[in-house]
């Protein structure tokens, strides 16, 4: 059996898979911020903001992704009055809100993670809070935040084949389509090789991923491990162990 | 180098916007603070003057720690003042009366202090050059090179420049004491506290930083606060030495005195037992 | 479990009783009978009833002119009742899958045979990066060029099971990992046979670590389950498209109403999995 499509298969499943990483890399996008600031919400020694993010988690964990996408794209526009709405954000912020509740989760484990003494190591050194967080707990709670983050990353590359049912011309699309063509054609290629092709695009994508954040996390890491250079080093002349006064 | 000065030789802080005589360094007037049923200060009265070095000593868990974590701001205090250089550190003088105090002003009184931990808590992505340089950029508004130099600068201090762009994780304990010295010197704090911070350490490492913490008591400008079970260390740069034991001062003096020739008898008892182990 | 007298050992008076250990295998335990029997009952109810080809009603309509009409929403209950039963039903059966299938694939995964091995783990992680809905797509319309047709319900519940049975098989595996090391140098030292060990040793440990993944991969087969809709499962996202699809601004009300009626079943489902989670780390420290 031959498991490779014509070549105008593969130009329009391509141009299909453009649209799948537009919604992908807008999801991420929306889906990093959300994920960094409910983490941090959710232990924020405020109660309102405690509380909003943990119900704000609650509920876009809860709810089935298609459903949050159909509700955003033929309910949401009708309830705001907005009559023709942008198919490809509105398909994007809801998989970015889903990506939100579930990295708002990894993101407040891993800052829980960090040791209390690194915290009180920067009270006593008089950092503010956003500086705390920016350059002490974060940095640490990255490699905590990674590897999970890292599946949802793609858990959310799975979730971009549901906007194909909004009508967006994504990869997921492309392909129902090619298939439906393909049935007047005698000798367009059977489903079974459609769909494995189709397939093998979600899977080398998501192994693409994989792979982006491993390197992450092998950077992030060695930032712990081994001696860098990049600061220069000039040992001064001026002072003398000991000396002072 | 030469033995412990007479505190009366030293230099007070010079630009103090306070007078060094009637502001003590630290002041602390009734302060309380329990966990829970758990009572560890009790009304606890205690001053500290410019440049003094002060030792705690106390059997274990009668609130040593806390003393100096209220004054780092990381526990609070139920009740009572706490006074940095004249400044009050968790009020605000408002309309002529104390307030409970913003998170602003405990932030500009608090860069007076700065805090060396039993457990370094370095930091554990950064080198021992960030980590030094950190505060000095952040909190007070240096520029990179400037902090860089001074970074380097402390670690000579400490004896450590070859070790500038190592992670804590590739330090000895020692090695990591030393950097969280020089990462608090950075800050130029006027009162420095020390929190057992040779207690981590294997034997043969204490040494090292106990030379380090002579260096920084014969300057003589920083006030030291220093919790502490070396007995021979504290009578050598002691002041003063406080015995605290359940929520409140029960001795204090000169190191000869109260190390020496104690008066309570739980003083004598605590000795005691120390020297024993 | 078993019977109060028991005439070799009589409790005296103001003595523990103690109950005296189950010495039947444990296919003859009353409990493996109560569980088969409830696995059988299951199977057949399914079978009978399962994803029956619901026919939503279609008099209800919304007020032209209206943004939200509550009386619309309200007549849509018992539509969406019927559609999200048969979700749920296509879950369950789904997950039960899974869990069958999740145990071949750790098996397989930790076999001593590379042949074995490797493709295992290489289905497992295709899978698991891959969209549940080509994977319907592929079982519903590929498979018949094989002569193998299923129907549409089937189809769902295969797609579930397959698609979770590789994260089922993750979760297996973690938990026999976490059994410490230690646990299978006894077994060794203490000269058990493999099926003691699994049976008596391993799983028995394992168990607490996996089921509260287990739970969320069933609350998240869950989410994933409407996805039905786009092979003709008479499920809740099929209800509201039909629902929707009646007049052209028709869709406010059945998309709000699924997603509350989704919400009403996942948020006390996840508690319930995370008390199930919090208990079992307690009982591991106590
Ligand atoms: N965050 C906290 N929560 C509850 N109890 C605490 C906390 N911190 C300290 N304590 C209790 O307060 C008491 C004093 O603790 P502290 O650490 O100040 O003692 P210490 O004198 O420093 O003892 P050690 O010599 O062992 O370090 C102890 O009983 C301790 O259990
Ligand atoms: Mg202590």
């Amino acid at each position: 059996m031959d498991i490779q499509l014509p070549a105008h298969y593969y130009d329009r499943l391509f141009e299909g898979l453009q649209v799948t990483l537009q919604v992908l890399a807008l999801a991420f996008a929306l889906g990093i911020v959300l994920s960094v600031v409910l983490g941090v919400a959710r232990l924020s020694p405020s109660r309102i903001a405690r509380s909003v993010s943990l119900a704000w988690i609650e509920v876009t964990r809860g709810i089935s992704t298609i459903v949050l996408l159909f509700w955003m794209a033929y309910a949401l526009p009708i309830l705001l009055g907005v009559d023709q709405p942008s198919l490809l954000l509105m398909g994007s912020i809801a998989l970015g809100i889903n990506m939100g509740g579930y990295g708002g989760e990894i993101v407040r484990g891993a800052i829980q993670s960090v040791p209390r003494g690194q915290t009180e190591a920067s009270i006593a050194l008089n950092l503010t809070e956003t500086q705390r967080l920016r350059h002490v707990i974060l940095p640490q709670a990255m490699r905590i935040i990674l590897p999970p983050m890292g599946n949802l990353t793609i858990e959310i590359l799975k979730g971009t084949a549901l906007v194909s049912l909004i009508s967006l011309s994504d990869l997921s699309y492309e392909g129902v389509k090619l298939r439906v063509s393909g049935r007047l054609s005698p000798d367009a290629p059977s489903d079974a090789v459609l769909f494995v092709n189709i397939l093998v695009i979600y899977f080398v994508v998501a192994q693409i991923i994989n792979g982006l954040f491993r390197l992450a996390e092998w950077r992030v890491n060695r930032r712990f491990e081994g001696a860098r250079n990049g600061v220069e080093l000039s040992p001064s002349p001026k002072v003398t162990a000991g000396a002072g006064g | 180098m030469n033995a412990s000065a007479e505190p009366s030789d030293r230099p007070g802080p010079v630009d103090s916007p306070h007078d060094p005589v009637s502001s003590p360094a630290v002041r602390m007037r009734g302060v309380n603070k329990a966990f829970g049923d758990n009572v560890v200060l009790q009304g606890l009265d205690l001053d500290v003057a410019p440049g003094e070095r002060v030792v705690i000593i106390g059997p274990s868990g009668s609130g040593k720690t806390t003393i100096l974590r209220v004054i780092m701001t990381l526990e609070r205090p139920d009740s009572g003042t706490i006074e940095v250089n004249g400044r009050h550190l968790y009020h605000e003088q408002k309309g002529g009366q104390l307030k409970p105090a913003g998170e602003k002003h405990i932030r500009s009184v608090r860069s007076d202090v700065g805090m060396v931990f039993q457990h370094f808590n370095l930091f554990p992505h950064m080198t021992a050059l960030e980590n030094i340089a950190l505060a000095p950029i952040k909190a007070k508004g240096m520029g990179k090179r400037e902090a860089h130099q001074l970074g380097m600068d402390l670690l000579d201090k400490v004896g450590l420049v070859e070790h500038a762009n190592h992670t804590p994780g590739q330090l000895s304990g020692g090695q990591k004491q030393r950097v969280a010295i020089a990462r608090s010197l950075a800050t130029e704090p006027a009162v420095m506290l020390f929190d057992e911070v040779t207690s981590a350490l294997d034997p043969e490492l204490v040494g090292e930083v106990l030379t380090v913490l002579r260096d920084i008591a014969e300057d003589g400008t920083t006030t030291m606060m220093l919790v502490t079970h070396e007995m021979g260390f504290a009578s050598e740069v002691a002041d003063k030495v406080i015995m605290f034991d359940n929520g409140q001062v029960i001795e204090e003096g000169l190191p000869s005195e109260v190390l020496k020739d104690p008066q309570n008898e739980r003083t004598q008892a605590f000795l005691g037992a120390v020297v024993k182990h | 479990m078993s019977t109060d007298t028991d005439p070799v050992t009589p409790s005296p008076a103001g003595a523990h009783h103690v109950a005296p250990p189950d010495i039947r295998p444990w296919w003859l335990r009353p409990k493996t009978f109560v569980i088969a029997a409830g696995v059988v009952v299951f199977a057949a109810f399914m079978w009978r009833f399962g994803g029956g080809d619901i026919r939503f009603s279609t008099e209800h309509r919304p007020r032209p002119g209206t943004t939200f009409d509550w009386d619309y929403f309200f007549a849509l209950v018992p539509d969406m009742l019927r559609g999200i039963w048969v979700t749920a039903q296509a879950t369950v059966a789904g997950f039960a899958v899974a869990l069958v299938i999740g145990l071949l694939l750790a098996l397989g995964r930790r076999s001593r045979l590379r042949v074995v091995r490797l493709p295992v783990a290489l289905f497992i992680e295709f899978v698991r990066s891959t969209p549940l809905l080509i994977q319907l797509y592929f079982v519903y319309y590929a498979l018949p060029d094989w002569d193998i047709t299923l129907g549409a319900f089937v189809t769902l519940v295969i797609g579930l099971g397959v698609h979770y049975g590789t994260y089922c098989s993750e979760a297996y595996r973690a938990g026999i990992n976490s059994v410490p090391k230690g646990q299978w140098e006894a077994s060794t030292a203490l000269n058990l046979g493999p099926t003691t060990k699994w049976s008596q040793i391993i799983i028995p440990q394992a168990i607490p670590n996996v089921l509260p993944a287990l739970g969320n991969f069933l609350i998240a087969g869950f989410k994933d389950a409407p996805l039905g809709s786009t092979i003709q499962v008479t499920g809740i996202l099929a209800f509201a498209t039909a629902a929707s699809g009646r007049s052209f601004d028709a869709g406010v009300e059945p998309y709000t109403l699924i997603g509350i009626g989704f919400l009403l079943v996942s948020i006390p489902s996840a508690w319930l999995v995370r008390r199930l989670e919090r208990r079992i780390a307690y009982e591991r420290i106590s």
